[in-house]
């Protein structure tokens, strides 16, 4: 899922203030997860921002509300109306939930950020989220015993450690375990370490981020909206 | 020859090879680098001219090794994967070589936040890079050597002829995967290896023992390190916090002696100590050379550049072998 984190109330009262009617917006999946952006935390954020705007002697309206999800059109339909008698939305979604709302109304009122989307990553225990998978577009944990030295290893080494690996954990910090310590546990428990001599060349990352923005097309799928769309 | 280089010469002489490390300062003025050339020029085969190290910004180790080069001090340039992509690394390269310089070190760089762990700020919020890996790495310095070819297949019209350097940590984490580590780094194209520095002979003696049985040994220069130590505390720190690196108690205990037999005189126990490290620093250095497979040292002694000439006077390694270029 993605994670992300509530940015502090000093930073979203900076982005408010000089609004009149704000709508808290959430979402309710990952975010609402990982306890940073769900409808219940829209309420939590809405509150805080009424309570600051009572303190600072200033006259706004702050609602808030939740949908499911922010990235598919369909689940804004029955919220739109609503959302676009505001002057301004704080949305509690992940950077994609920001963008999509935003090129969704177009530009006839603001979108703002209320959290910090921070990674694509796991629950290991309540509470705690750990960062997983970069979403580099081209897979290689069949070759790492499931373990990605992509986004698990602060330097992304694709051909073993480096030299700063400490009683495995890495040299970044203590709290951070060493990917490639945990990959050759994992390699010789499935009795595979010896797939990790394979050299693996320079990646190729342009099916990355690097590469510039991506967009997959799923074409048969495209191609069916569409001819539902004329028949219609 | 590969190279030509004088390290690489020195190691085909099959003569125990030294090596030494030139740390560039934090600063523009090029004196630093040239005094510390003088001295180490005649007491060591080339100089690792570190490419900021722990993340900290000095004089790059191509413009530092360029200014030693011209003291007369052979350097071996250090290329992080920290700062550039493989565009920056092979224009580097090319710039290096077209400035005179033969050997190059591969490293992965200490992470920028690693440098924030220290006593200067370095710059823990700057993006890194890590487009490719020291395995990587010598491989593209392979391929533009012995090819003339770019990573991307360009044909270069001059390649440039380094002798090509990687690091080792025997003794690091996982490992049973060190020596697989150092033999991808072999097979990539790694002339010549510069391990971590070791304290512990035993250890060490153990990890070499599985890379004689994979024929290692063979196909690279081992140069083992030796970090020379300056008091009890320097040799304590390492031990609890540097990645790869265990002292033995009897070490530790060696150079607090030299401290408490100083008393309270500071100065004292400072020379004591300094002079127990260099005592400590030879007998490593005999005891890696005596190690089966090892074809030399790579010494540091760092910000202590000035102990260089006694030390491998004391270890018997002095004067350093002239080979004429063929």
């Amino acid at each position: 899922m993605i994670v992300g984190s509530q940015k502090s109330i000093e930073e979203i009262w900076d982005m408010v203030k000089d609004f009149k009617k704000v709508l808290v917006f959430g979402c309710n999946t990952c975010v609402a997860i990982c306890h940073a952006g769900g409808g219940k935390e829209a309420e939590i954020i809405a509150s805080m921002i009424r309570m600051k705007a009572t303190q600072e002697g200033k006259e706004m309206e702050v609602k808030h509300a939740g949908i499911e999800r922010h990235c598919e059109p369909e689940f804004f339909e029955p919220a739109m109306e609503e959302v676009k008698t505001y002057d301004l939305v704080l949305s509690t979604a992940c950077g994609v939930g920001v963008n999509f709302l935003s090129d969704l109304v177009g530009g006839e009122m603001p979108v703002y950020p209320g959290i910090n989307t921070s990674f694509y990553g796991g629950v290991p225990k309540a509470g705690v989220f750990t960062e997983l998978c970069a979403g580099c577009g081209n897979c290689i944990l069949h070759l790492t015993g499931g373990i990605c030295p992509v986004a698990r290893c602060s330097k992304s080494l694709m051909n073993g450690p480096c030299g700063g690996t400490n009683k495995g954990k890495c040299e970044v910090s203590q709290d951070v375990d060493c990917a490639w310590y945990l990959i050759v546990e994992r390699m010789k428990k499935l009795g595979t370490l010896e797939k990790l001599s394979h050299i693996e060349p320079p990646r190729n990352w342009s099916s990355g981020w690097y590469g510039g923005p991506r967009r997959v097309v799923v074409e048969h799928i495209a191609d069916l909206e569409e001819q539902e769309k004329k028949e219609a | 020859m590969k190279s030509g280089s004088n390290l690489e010469r020195v190691i085909a002489s099959g003569q125990p090879a030294v090596t030494a490390e030139l740390g560039p300062p934090m600063s523009a003025d090029p004196h630093e680098v040239q005094k510390k050339a003088q001295i180490l020029k005649g007491h060591c085969d080339a100089a690792n001219i570190t490419d900021c190290q722990t993340a900290v910004v000095r004089i790059s180790s191509i413009a530092a090794a360029v200014l030693a080069l011209r003291e007369g001090l052979e350097p071996v340039m250090q290329m992080t994967c920290r700062d550039r992509n493989r565009i920056a690394i092979q224009a580097d390269l090319l710039g290096g070589a077209a400035l005179g310089l033969k050997n190059c070190l591969c490293i992965a760089g200490d992470h920028q936040k690693f440098g924030a762990a220290g006593k200067l700020k370095g710059h823990p919020g700057a993006k890194n890079v890590y487009d490719v890996d020291t395995t990587q790495l010598v491989g593209i310095l392979k391929k533009m050597r012995d090819e003339g070819m770019q990573e991307g297949g360009d044909k270069l019209e001059v390649a440039p002829k380094f002798f090509i350097g990687a690091s080792w940590t025997p003794m690091g984490d996982p490992i049973d995967f060190r020596p697989i580590n150092l033999m991808k780094k072999v097979n990539a194209g790694a002339d010549f290896i510069q391990t971590q520095g070791i304290y512990d002979i035993e250890a060490f003696r153990s990890q070499m023992e599985k890379i004689r049985n994979m024929g290692l040994h063979e196909r690279t220069a081992i140069l083992g390190g030796i970090i020379v130590p300056k008091s009890g505390m320097m040799l304590k720190y390492m031990n609890a916090s540097v990645a790869g690196v265990s002292v033995p108690k009897f070490l530790i205990d060696r150079m607090n002696k030299a401290k408490s037999d100083a008393g309270d005189d500071k100065k004292k126990a400072k020379e004591l100590q300094e002079a127990e490290g260099i005592k400590i620093a030879v007998e490593l250095i005999h005891q890696v050379l005596e190690t089966p497979g090892v074809k030399g040292v790579h010494i540091q002694a760092i910000e202590w550049e000035t102990a260089m000439p006694e030390i491998v006077k004391a270890a018997g390694l002095y004067p350093r072998p002239q080979i004429p270029e063929a």
